[in-house]
Parts: structure tokens; sequence; C-alpha cells
């Protein structure tokens, strides 16, 4: 039962704060309460799989392969648990975020809907669960981005929901190819199928469609430009969880099939992946630094970010993929937490366009430091948690003797220095602008997400400062990944 | 707005109770039988846009237990509370239990997929005729 639970909690809180739309404190009480639980069931789960393994259950009691399995393995659990921290962070930032009535009553159960969509993407053993999910989760994601309400609002909408239909339709038709071809959508079972020599030349063109269906959902070049165009409408503390988790989902579904289900990955595709993800980073890089939005900028980052990921992903070894997952734990946190910190910059400047807002840091010294510890994080330098991510994928690319595409990642990092401190000369260092909005009002300071900003920090900064343990525990999730027949 | 036709606006009421009917008929039947909540839902779906197109929205409304959101989300609420019957037996989620009369968790799980499809789209049948009528 307890692996259900990071689905049924959500479920079951986005249910009654919908059911109570009238109430707004009761309202916030269940939403908050729902959070807190979830949060519990989510360190027990992963407590659970360290001691005994894999957890899984098959609704219904139906025999395996055909019944609905969900499964939380040491990778998932850590993710779920991931999820479910953000989305307290994210729920305690927007609870004096002062939108309209209706937009609040909304914003709840659509909150609780992405967690318990995310939470049964990251614990579906079968393919058209996963697909299911997802798409619940990119429904959820539809309602937040339309609730503001206003036409820039349906228009970022819509470039998402466009999209996304396509990226849909390339999934749907990818499953059934491979459904067809199997006759397995269950993992476990499909992990045995598709090593069948029968189907090597049709596999590397269903596996394909597949990649491709995530890639677009994930914000890989050439297919990000949606990204940045729907995401900055949202207000920032949304965007902390949309930014944080979504696209980092897409990067799990594809570390998992390609690197766990389907361990026999053509290398033709792999090698394909890889040299995508170095212009995935490079375009997500330099886009960031032609904007002044914060939110664009860290908008762009994420598609950088994502491509570490499908480096990760496209190295192909046990330990390139613990680097993934390490990688991709580091990002969700640090992701969210900037998102959380742009949102907190609006709150005391009155604006996201860094020509426009200054002096931060003589108001809100606290916030500039942990601005700091998040952005040097994003950047890898050392002892951040980023650095240990981006130095686990590095010595494998070298090793590997990828030298161009190593290197290109350090570049890159070069390059995410120069947008945070751009971030940080305009938006906290330089003086206030004399044509600029109000000005730094530090009365205005929303202390439920400086609350979230400072646990996440911590978490950042743990993370960084004791990097054993968790490098521990995704060596082990990961230890199985790419066992099939390379090459 | 064109010209209602009256045997319609007359007939719309007792239609929407037969179609209803039926629809419970279809729910019930679909326990061993084609059916089940989902179909029969859709036909509930269709009594209730008679009576919104015929007669008006409001009307149409009236005639539901609940408002069209309530209404979906009790059906997924009894559909997850089906679920945990099973559950609170120590058996995964979903499993259904039977008992000597004929009830059964599965049945509950089919009358909340009928609300949830009932309250859901009729919510959209809705929402596209108010569109309608605030048009000149």
């Amino acid at each position: 039962m307890l692996v259900l639970s990071p689905l049924l909690v959500p479920l079951l809180t986005a249910l009654l704060t919908a059911l109570l739309a009238r109430q707004p404190v009761l309202r916030r009480g269940v939403s908050l309460l729902g959070a807190a639980a979830l949060l519990a069931c989510a360190v027990l789960l992963l407590f659970d799989v360290v001691r005994d393994g894999r957890q899984s259950v098959a609704l219904g009691n139906w025999p395996l392969p055909y019944a609905i399995e969900f499964a939380a393995d040491a990778l998932s659990a850590a993710l779920v648990l991931l999820a479910a921290s953000v989305g307290a962070g994210v729920l305690l930032a927007t609870l004096r975020w002062g939108e309209t009535a209706e937009a609040e009553a909304g914003l709840h159960p659509l909150l609780h809907g992405l967690l318990a969509a995310t939470g049964a993407v990251f614990l579906a053993a079968d393919l058209f669960n996963l697909y299911v999910w997802f798409e619940l989760m990119l429904i959820s994601v539809l309602g937040l981005l339309v609730l503001g309400g206003k036409r820039r609002h349906g228009e970022a909408a819509f470039k998402y929901f466009a999209v996304s239909m396509l990226g849909t339709l390339l999934m749907l038709g990818a499953i059934g190819m491979i459904y067809g071809a199997t006759g397995h959508l269950n993992f476990g079972a499909l992990r045995v199928a598709s090593v069948e020599p029968a189907l090597a030349g049709a596999l590397p063109a269903y596996l394909g469609l597949l990649v491709l269906a995530f890639l677009l959902k994930a914000g890989a070049f050439p297919l990000f430009a949606w990204l940045p165009a729907s995401y900055h409408t949202l207000p920032a503390p949304v965007l902390a969880l949309v930014g944080g988790l979504l696209t980092k989902v897409a990067a799990y579904v594809l570390l998992r099939l390609l690197g766990d289900v389907f361990a026999a990955t053509p290398g033709i595709l792999l090698e394909a992946l890889g040299w995508l993800a170095l212009v995935t980073m490079l375009s997500g890089v330099l886009g960031a630094a032609y904007h002044w939005d914060v939110r664009r900028i860290l908008a762009f980052h994420i598609v950088s970010q994502i491509g570490y990921l499908l480096l990760g992903i496209a190295l192909a070894t046990p330990a390139a993929a613990a680097a993934t997952a390490y990688f991709l734990f580091h990002n969700i946190l640090v992701k969210a937490n900037l998102f959380l910190i742009a949102g907190l910059m609006f709150a005391a400047a009155g604006h996201y366009d860094l020509r426009r807002i200054g002096g931060l840091y003589p108001a809100w010294p606290l916030l500039a430091l942990l601005f700091l510890l998040s952005a040097f994080s994003l950047v890898g330098v050392p002892p951040t948690s980023g650095f240990w991510g981006k130095f686990m994928l590095l010595r494998e690319a070298f090793e590997q003797g990828r030298y161009l595409w190593g290197g290109t990642a350090l570049a890159v990092g070069l390059l995410t220095l120069y947008s945070m401190s751009k971030i940080w000369l305009e938006g906290f260092w330089k003086p206030q602008p004399h044509d600029g909005p109000a000005g730094p009002r530090p009365a205005a300071r929303p202390s439920a997400a400086y609350a979230a900003v400072v646990v996440l920090s911590v978490l950042i900064l743990a993370m960084g400062m004791f990097p054993e343990p968790v490098i521990r525990h995704v060596e082990q999730a990961t230890a199985g990944f790419w066992s099939g027949a390379l090459e | 707005m064109t010209p209602r036709s009256s045997l319609l606006t007359q007939s719309a009421r007792p239609l929407y109770w037969i179609l209803l009917a039926a629809a419970v008929w279809v729910l019930l039947r679909g326990h061993n039988e084609p059916g089940g909540g989902f179909i029969g839902g859709l036909l509930a779906v269709a009594g209730s846009s008679l009576v919104a197109i015929t007669l008006d929205v409001r009307a149409a409304c009236r005639l539901q237990p609940l408002a069209p959101l309530p209404l979906a989300l009790s059906g997924v609420a009894l559909a997850v509370l089906a679920g945990l019957f099973g559950a609170a037996a120590g058996l995964p989620f979903l499993t259904h239990r039977w008992t000597e009369v004929g009830v059964s968790t599965v049945m509950l799980f089919d009358i909340g997929v009928f609300c949830t499809v009932w309250g859901a789209l009729t919510g959209y049948v809705y929402a596209l005729l108010d569109d309608g009528e605030a048009a000149p």
C-alpha cells in the first residue's frame, strides 16, 4: 500500500481541495496536510526500499505481466521523495502569494494533481501507465498555465498544448508499435522480450520514435522552443514546481527506458543522443545569455541542464547512469530553488526584468547569499552539489575518450557562470535604477516562501558537503543499468 | 434563436428519465455482459444534454443529483474508495471483494466511473451551451 501512497495521497488531497472551493482557509489547511502526509509517505517508502529492496504492487491482485504494476526501486523512491519535498516547498511559497481568489481555488487541486501524476510516472512499471500519468501531468500543467486568465496565459498554454500533443501522438504510436511487436507493456516482460533477435531490425526504429517523443517533452534541441515561450507566464513559485520537475521527469523516463527496460539500445541511437545533448546544452546556455527576464534566463537554463542529463544517458554505463541520477537529484532541487528565489526577487523589486531592478543585496543580504549558493551549484563550483554531479559525468566522458563531449560540458559550465553573474550583478549588486518600479520593499517579505528557500538551500548544501551517502545510493540504484547486450 | 418544437420541449423530461433508466440498466448489466459505468455514464450525459438543449442548462443541472464538478469529483472519490476496500484487507489496491447478495466493490467502482463520466462531460456540455446562449 505504501508503494501507491505517492499517487493516492495527493490524488485524494486534490479531490478534497477541489470540493472545498468556497472555503479558502480549510482548503489551505487540507492542502498543507496533504503535502505533509505525502512527504511522510515518501520518506517511509524510501526507508522500506533501502532496507528490503524493490517493492511492487500488482493492482487488483492479477498475475504479472498482465496486471497494472507500480514499483518503487532505489531510484524511483528517491525521486518521489524529492518531488514531495519540492511540492511541499512550493506549496509553502504559494500560501501568501496574493493571487486572485479564483486562481487560488484552482491552484491547490492542480498542484496536487501534478504531484500525484509525477509520483505515478516515477512508480509506473508499464509503458501504458507511464503514458497515461505523463499525460495527466501535462494536463495539470496546462491547467496551471491558464489559471492566470489573461490573454498571454492562453497563448502560452496553446503553444505548450500544441507541442505536447505532437509528443503525445509520437509516444502513443511508438508504444502501440512496441506492443504490437512484443505483445507486452510491462517493464519486466519487455526487458526479456526486447532482446530477442527477431526484433533486432525493428526495435531501433520504435525506440527512436519513443526517444523523440520524450526529447520533445524534455525540451531538447531542436524541440525546446516551446519551453521558454510558455513557462515564463507562470507565477514564479508554481514555475518552481513545473520547471524543477517536469522536464526532469522526461529525462528520468529516458534513463529508465533506455538504461533499464530496453538495455540493448542500439549504439547509433546513443551516438545521436550524445551529439544532441551537446547542441542542447549550448543552445540553452546561449539563449539564456541573450535574455534579461529572470524567468526566461532560468527557463533557458532548464534546457541547458537537460543537455547534461542526456549526455549522461548517452554515455551508457552504470557509472554514467549513477552520475545522471545524481545530477537529476541535484538539478530538481537547485532549479526549484532558483525559481523560488526569482519569485522572491519579484516580490522585493516588483519586476522580473533585470534592466529595471537592482539594489537587492543591501536590502535582502540573506536572499543574495542563498541565490549565490544555488547559482554556484548550477554552475558546478566545488563544494556545491552541482560540482559532484558534473565531476562524475565528466570523469565518465573523459574515461570513454569522449573529449569533445566532456570539453563542451566544461565550456557550458563557464557560460552558465556568465548568466548567473548577470543576475547577481544586475539584480543584486548594481543600485536600483531611477526609472525602475517601486524598488526594494523589505516589508513585503513573504516569510513562508523564504522558509521554503532556506530549507531547499540547506538540502543543496548538504548534498554538496556530504555527497557520499547520495553517491552510494545512486550507485546502488543504477548498478543493474545498461546490463543488456550493448553493440 | 430558432423556434423550438413544443413536442420536444414537452417530452424532454420524460425522455430524460427513460434515458437515465436505460443508463442505470446498462451500468448494472455491465457486471457480466457488455455495458458498465463508462457507457452508462455516456447515456446519462445524453439525457442531460437533451434537457440542456431543449429546455436550458439550469433545468438539466437541477435534474442531476449534484452539480457537474462535485459529481465528477465524488465519482473519482467513490472509485478510489472501492479500491481501498481490498487494501484494508491486506490485499493489493483495487483487489475486489464480493458479498453473498451480489453487492461488490466492483459495483462501487463502476458507479464511481458512471458519476465521473456524467459529471465531467455534462460540465463540458453546459459550458459550451452557455457560451452559445450568451452570444447574440
